[in-house]
């Protein structure tokens, strides 16, 4: 408790600031990882779309990045997930229309990037 | 018609970092019911799933201005917002435009929200209340409500050797809102994200008030694996177990006809809730809910074939 | 300058808002409430104010909009009494945590069952602890300039919590009087505009409120709510004495009636207060050393205060106008409490009166007097005033 605030300094009435759950990763309950394959992506949305957790960051290019098939994708496109916020859920994997991502065990994962 | 790509493109409302359970469709709702509206939006929030996890203090993952009070009046609130908003623009004291949106979950809409709800699109506030409809008090863990479906097992109505869970069909929230002759109400899901997008738009341009009713898969109460949120929601429109039409002033259309409807089995297998129906015994429960989804498929028909105002 | 109008209790909160001129007004009817939201309405119907009303289809309703108005940054209030304050409770619960100052006049009448449609306190008294400001008023004068009074303590920076401004059903709220009613544009200028830090209309400023606040949280923040409360003590002085500047008339915690010399002395609420006063007339006259104190602040109390003005009256008699089954009465158990740090305590009785509107009399004061005079008192046994056997 003892970085908690104590009483004299909490905003007026249990108010808060916008987005103070930016400092709460639940990335931590993660318990599947999903890899993705670059170049195996359409950068077709729907992982976007479908996360449930805000945790496939997009950005906007000009130049394209290369995806499935060698090709250029411009416009709105997909980058690697946020593994701080990324629950593990799997929905992006299950809807992906290319199979670009594929759940593995947490645990591997770790283990992988250890090596 | 807006693409996926703009879709994601907008400024979402909801930051990570909130609690909602692990492939819960909840934010996919409310981000694309969002990313529709083309002014600030100021939203009130009925106790529930979406309210709970999203706010655990000192967290919250709104960006935008946000509201809670208490669980059977999120369209009281959103009511008196809407006339603060009023008061302020006739007076002078506020130059922009906003939308107004009440979010609740089945319980705080079906159940204990409906007379604040039914109040609220008598008087005309205009403002668009979105219930995401996971057809239960599923925060407090899958207590029955008047959205659970047909044979559905709860904490509260739990299958057993004598009950095949719940005995009544859900109430139809939708018709029941258009009844109240607003402009808009709409039956949409977590999945189909133009969809929800389109009818969001229409919502928000509706000269008063507008309801939609998105079905929100809960993989933790129905049962099912995290990954199956998006599949399960899609079933429930190829079975039309959940059609997606819209009632526009009275007018039913419908968004989405299966080529060719799915047995209803395909929807309730895999899921939890629905286990004890594939037990022999419970066979003619399935087949009475195939019977009724085809009854109610066959009216949906009729009303938009006739164009007879609801 | 001010005028002389005729005016019920009703029409006279009423006035008071239409002076007030809110943001919003929030209106569900109810016996004998009804009044002060009709009247309001018709000023609305007549273009005499430019308030948005929402006409809702249930107090729970009422003030949940109230509230949601509130925190949108407008200047709100709905009004009620009895069962509709009942079935409010929930949300009228949660306005102090959220800190929003929404004033609502309060036509004091009992609770159900059995229904019942006339006076008495069993319905504010179920929401004493709640964190509201509660003032209580005599006669439609003090519901009145008490409108103004709350609205200015309520939205005081240091306050923020709402308030409840109280006055007796049918008894005050139908009976016509004659009120001194400000001019508007003096009462324009002591209410100001509403300015709240942080509303969620700011759109550029957007901020949560109303989030879930487990064990690490909620203890520190309603802490923070008994703060408030604690200033709005000091600070109901404060506006009272601007208001004193406009109106003339005191705002104490409470209004002492001849006690200086008092053998016995009857602390009682709102309009009874009125009969009291007569009834000490007239037995002042025979040379009975009577007297009356009346608080008006009921929340927060002012115990100190109290004690310090009545710590050498011999023997006082506290009439509550409700009952607080099972335990001593409300008004009686916080004198009680004020006394607690006297060495010599007056003696005390408790008396419960007027429940469901039953009359009480001057002659049913100047027995009570005659008992307290007599010092046959038992402040174990609750008496009752006026019931048959």
């Amino acid at each position: 408790m003892a970085d908690k605030k104590g009483w004299h300094d909490l905003m007026r009435g249990a108010d808060l600031p916008p987005a103070t759950s930016l400092e709460y990763k639940t990335g931590s309950w993660r318990s599947m990882r999903p890899v993705f394959d670059a170049s195996n992506c359409i950068h077709c949305m729907i992982c976007v779309a479908y996360c449930p957790d805000m945790a496939i960051p997009i950005t906007k290019s000009e130049e394209g990045v290369v995806g499935k098939g060698g090709r250029l994708y411009k416009g709105a496109v997909r980058l690697e997930t946020n593994f701080d916020y990324c629950k593990g859920c799997g929905i992006c994997a299950q809807e992906c229309p290319t199979k670009c991502i594929t759940m593995i065990r947490e645990e591997e994962a770790v283990e992988a990037s250890t090596k | 018609m807006a693409t996926l790509q703009e879709i994601v493109s907008k400024q979402v409302p909801l930051a990570p970092g909130h609690r909602m359970c692990s492939g819960c469709s909840i934010p996919v709702i409310v981000n694309t019911i969002i990313a529709a509206s083309d002014k600030p939006v100021i939203i009130a929030n009925a106790t529930g799933c979406l309210e709970v996890a999203s706010t655990i203090y000192p967290f919250t993952a709104w960006k935008v201005p946000w509201m809670h009070l208490t669980f059977e009046n999120a369209a009281a609130v959103a009511a008196g917002i809407e006339t603060a908003y009023k008061a302020f623009k006739k007076r002078g004291k506020m130059k922009d435009d906003v939308n107004i949106i009440a979010f609740g979950g089945d319980g705080g809409t079906y159940d204990i929200g409906f007379q604040a709800l039914s109040g609220a699109l008598e008087r005309g506030h205009k403002f668009l209340y979105v219930v995401y409809d996971n057809e239960g008090y599923m925060n407090t863990g899958n207590q029955r409500s008047g959205a659970t479906p047909f044979g559905a097992d709860t904490t509260t109505v739990p299958a057993g050797t004598m009950s095949i869970g719940k005995t009544q069909w859900r109430k139809n929230i939708v018709e029941i809102c258009a009844a109240h002759r607003i402009p808009y109400a709409a039956q949409a899901t977590a999945h189909n994200t133009l969809d929800l997008f389109n009818k969001a738009k229409k919502a928000f341009a509706a000269d008063g008030p507008s309801f939609i009713a998105a079905l929100q898969p809960c993989t933790t109460n129905w049962k099912y694996d995290t990954a199956l949120t998006m599949a399960y929601s899609k079933l429930a429109v190829e079975t039309n177990f959940w059609p997606l039409y819209e009632v526009e002033n009275g007018k039913v259309h419908i968004n989405y006809k299966p080529k060719e409807r799915k047995p209803i089995e395909e929807f309730l297998k895999g899921q939890g809730r629905f286990r004890h129906l594939f037990k022999p015994e419970n066979r003619h429960v399935i087949e009475e809910m195939q019977k009724m989804i085809d009854e109610e498929w066959e009216r949906l028909l009729k009303l938009e074939e006739s164009q007879v105002q609801i | 300058m001010s005028v002389i109008k005729p005016l019920s209790g009703a029409q006279a909160v009423a006035e008071a808002m239409r002076q007030i001129n809110p943001d919003v007004v929030v209106a569900y009817p109810i016996t004998p409430q009804t009044p002060v939201v009709e009247y309001f309405a018709q000023f609305v119907a007549n273009g005499l104010v430019d308030t948005e009303t929402i006409p809702v289809e249930s107090e729970h309703s009422a003030m949940s909009a109230t509230v949601g108005a509130s925190a949108a940054g407008a200047r709100a209030m709905c009004a009620t009494s009895s069962q509709g304050l009942a079935l409010m409770w929930e949300v009228v619960a949660a306005v102090p945590g959220l800190r929003l100052p929404i004033v609502m006049p309060i036509v004091n009448r009992a609770l159900s069952a059995p229904i019942n449609i006339h006076c008495d306190h069993s319905d504010t008294m179920g929401a004493t602890t709640i964190g509201w400001i509660q003032i209580f008023s005599e006669n439609a004068q003090e519901a009145y300039e008490n409108m103004f009074l709350a609205l200015r303590l309520a939205e005081h920076k240091d306050v923020l919590i709402p308030a409840m401004v109280m006055q007796d059903g049918f008894i005050i709220s139908h009976g016509v009087e004659n009120v001194k009613i400000l001019d508007d544009d003096v009462v324009k200028k002591f209410v100001g505009e509403r300015n709240p830090d942080r509303f969620l209309l700011d759109v550029k400023n957007p901020y949560t409120i109303g989030p879930l606040a487990l064990p690490d949280y909620y203890f520190e923040i309603k802490r923070q709510q008994e703060e408030a409360m604690e200033n709005a003590k000091k600070i109901y002085l404060e506006v009272g004495e601007d208001l004193s500047k406009l109106t003339g008339n005191k705002y104490p915690y409470f209004e002492e009636y001849r006690i200086e010399d008092a053998a016995a002395v009857i602390i009682v609420l709102a309009s009874a207060a009125g009969t009291a006063k007569d009834a000490i007339d007239e037995m002042r006259v025979d040379g009975k050393k009577v007297g009356l104190l009346k608080p008006k602040l009921f929340r927060p109390f002012p115990y100190k205060e109290i004690r310090d003005a009545v710590k050498n009256i011999p023997v006082i008699g506290v009439l509550d106008r409700s009952i607080s089954f099972g335990s001593y009465a409300p008004l009686y158990t916080e004198i009680r409490n004020s006394l607690f740090e006297l060495e010599n305590k007056p003696k005390l009785q408790s008396y419960i009166f007027g429940l469901g509107g039953k009359d009480i009399f001057k002659n049913d004061i100047k027995q009570i007097f005659e008992e307290l005079l007599s010092g046959k008192v038992n402040p174990e046994e609750q008496k009752y005033i006026g019931l048959r056997g």
